[in-house]
């Protein structure tokens, strides 16, 4: 299955730290569609020698459709996508981007909603934040940064939301007090994080131990696919045999070799590039949050987007 | 012409709103516990507590509908269920209003667990939905009759304890085929009427809910 994907040009470019510049996106033909708070759009890069597929949360207002917004981190050990969007993306730039997705929508029957950002996890919560205002709904932002400085839209949040906004400065010795902050909240809360992999893991054993219900409890992080070394891909229906390289995620090499192969938020978590696995010469390495436990386990399924091998081949159900 | 699935319940196996009750299993990072049973579902609450350690049971607090007990029942499930703080209200009703009461001013940490019969179970469901608690996040088991709590589509009464299928809507007398269509927001099952074309033919009234 392969996304409907439309041109855009790059209107703005804005440094907003040392390390975070924000791109603003006007639609090159048709108007840009609805999207609720939380959404993502996955942009499309063409790089010199291969096609970079990268999530950004879209960051503005939802009720302002006449451009998107995505705000990008440069990451040290980028596999490319972040630094060819700091690098090579100028005002006028044409990219292409799929369809707004929301895998990240705020609970509509919470009765307060508590979110808590590190670093450039602040993003979904940018549109977030707008719907919740105009809904009237209760919510309270945690923002942990490196400093000042570092911080994305610190005093913009501040202004528009004031006391709502909770900013820590890890500079000064200054962290999320999450254990505190979910103590004491209504029945009815909902928690939602978004940034790095250890904060997140950290935030969802906190609300775990705090007693809060899974229900309540909302994460999304984007990661990129972790490499590893080569290895063989059979496709069990039409008897291929595609080679993955050591920083290519399956569903890449798959898409450059023309297989369509399904897929929507290529970062482990929606579940539609799940595939079968016929067979392993090797042991998979599970990246993804979606599949259980137990599926992991049994070795039969696979996410593509994520999840790789360590061993020479895997035989799969496409 | 008869409406054919009268008395075959299987039929309706596929309906997805019919709930299903996985069983009493413990969260033991709850701040409190908050469990609301009967007679049959304190059973239950024992055979939890007797699988988590001492600090679950005091960190919870049984609302115990004694309907049908006597003192002597009563104050043995009291023994039973130490060092959990026990509750005794006289009907369901009443343990629904004390349920509300405590929801009222809870925070998050609280886990809500209900066993019993299944209208028991879904007027715990229906008081937490009420006050923002998910559906999914209400630990349930079934225990004791299979009596139902029935609304008629027609005249949207309620009718209770119902163990037959057909049966006569309490409020408006119309004949209902009992289905496992399910209301979680009403906590009960639809019921339809069964003869509307030709009301002379009555079914034969069989018991599926004892």
């Amino acid at each position: 299955m392969t996304s409907f994907l439309r041109r855009v040009r790059v209107a703005e470019v804005e440094p907003v730290t040392s390390r975070i510049k924000r791109f603003r996106l006007v639609p090159v033909d048709s108007a840009f569609s609805d999207f609720s708070g939380g959404s993502h759009v996955t942009v499309c890069m063409q790089a010199p020698d291969r096609l970079i597929r990268n999530p950004y949360s879209l960051m503005g207002s939802p009720s302002d459709t006449s451009s998107y917004q995505i705000s990008v981190l440069k990451v040290d050990d980028s596999r490319g996508g972040s630094h060819f969007m700091h690098d090579q993306v100028k005002v006028g730039t044409e990219l292409e981007i799929s369809e707004p997705l929301n895998l990240f929508p705020p609970a509509k029957l919470a009765r307060k909603h508590i979110l808590v950002a590190g670093g450039i996890g602040i993003t979904p919560f940018m549109s977030m934040m707008s719907e919740l205002a105009a809904l009237g709904a209760d919510f309270e932002l945690h923002y942990g940064v490196r400093s000042f400085e570092d911080g994305a839209y610190c005093k913009l949040l501040e202004s528009r939301y004031g006391p709502r906004i909770h900013l820590y400065f890890q500079d000064k010795g200054q962290f999320v007090p999450l254990d505190q902050v979910l103590s004491k909240q209504p029945l009815g809360a909902h928690v939602y994080v978004c940034g790095p992999k250890p904060m997140i893991d950290w935030a969802l054993r906190t609300a775990a131990l705090a007693g809060w219900p899974d229900e309540n409890v909302h994460s999304e992080q984007f990661t990129a696919p972790p490499g590893g070394n080569p290895f063989t891909v059979k496709l069990a229906r039409s008897g291929r045999s595609i080679t993955v390289g050591g920083h290519q995620s399956i569903l890449e090499a798959l898409e450059q070799a023309g297989v369509d192969a399904p897929f929507l938020c290529r970062g482990g978590a929606c579940g539609q590039c799940e595939t079968g696995v016929t067979a392993c010469d090797g042991y998979i390495e599970h990246n993804d949050h979606y599949l259980s436990e137990a599926e992991k386990a049994s070795g039969k399924k696979i996410m593509i987007c994520m999840s790789r091998i360590s061993g020479d081949s895997i035989s799969l159900d496409l | 012409m008869l409406n054919r699935d009268v008395g075959t319940v299987d039929m309706f196996s596929g309906i997805k709103s019919r709930p299903i009750y996985p069983g009493l299993n413990p969260d033991p990072n709850a701040r409190s516990n908050l469990i609301v049973c009967d007679l049959g579902g304190a059973e239950a609450a024992v055979e939890l507590f007797a699988r988590t350690d001492g600090g679950f049971a005091e960190r919870a607090t049984v609302i115990l509908d004694t309907e049908g007990a006597s003192a002597d029942e009563v104050s043995a499930l009291r023994d039973r269920l130490k060092p959990a703080k026990v509750e005794a209200t006289a009907s369901l009703d009443a343990a629904i209003v004390r349920l509300r009461e405590i929801l009222g001013s809870a925070t998050m940490g609280l886990r809500l667990y209900a066993a019993g019969i299944e209208p028991l179970i879904g007027s715990v469901v229906q008081a937490g939905g009420d006050h923002f608690i998910d559906p999914l996040s209400v630990r349930t088991e079934h225990r004791g009759s299979l009596k139902r709590r029935v609304q008629c589509v027609h005249c949207k009464g309620f009718t209770e304890n119902v163990t037959t299928n057909p049966v006569t809507c309490s409020q408006c007398g119309l004949l209902l085929t009992v289905r496992d269509h399910y209301s979680r927001r009403l906590a009960a099952f639809q019921g339809v009427c069964v003869n509307a074309e030709v009301p002379s033919e009555r079914p034969e009234t069989k018991v599926e809910f004892q």
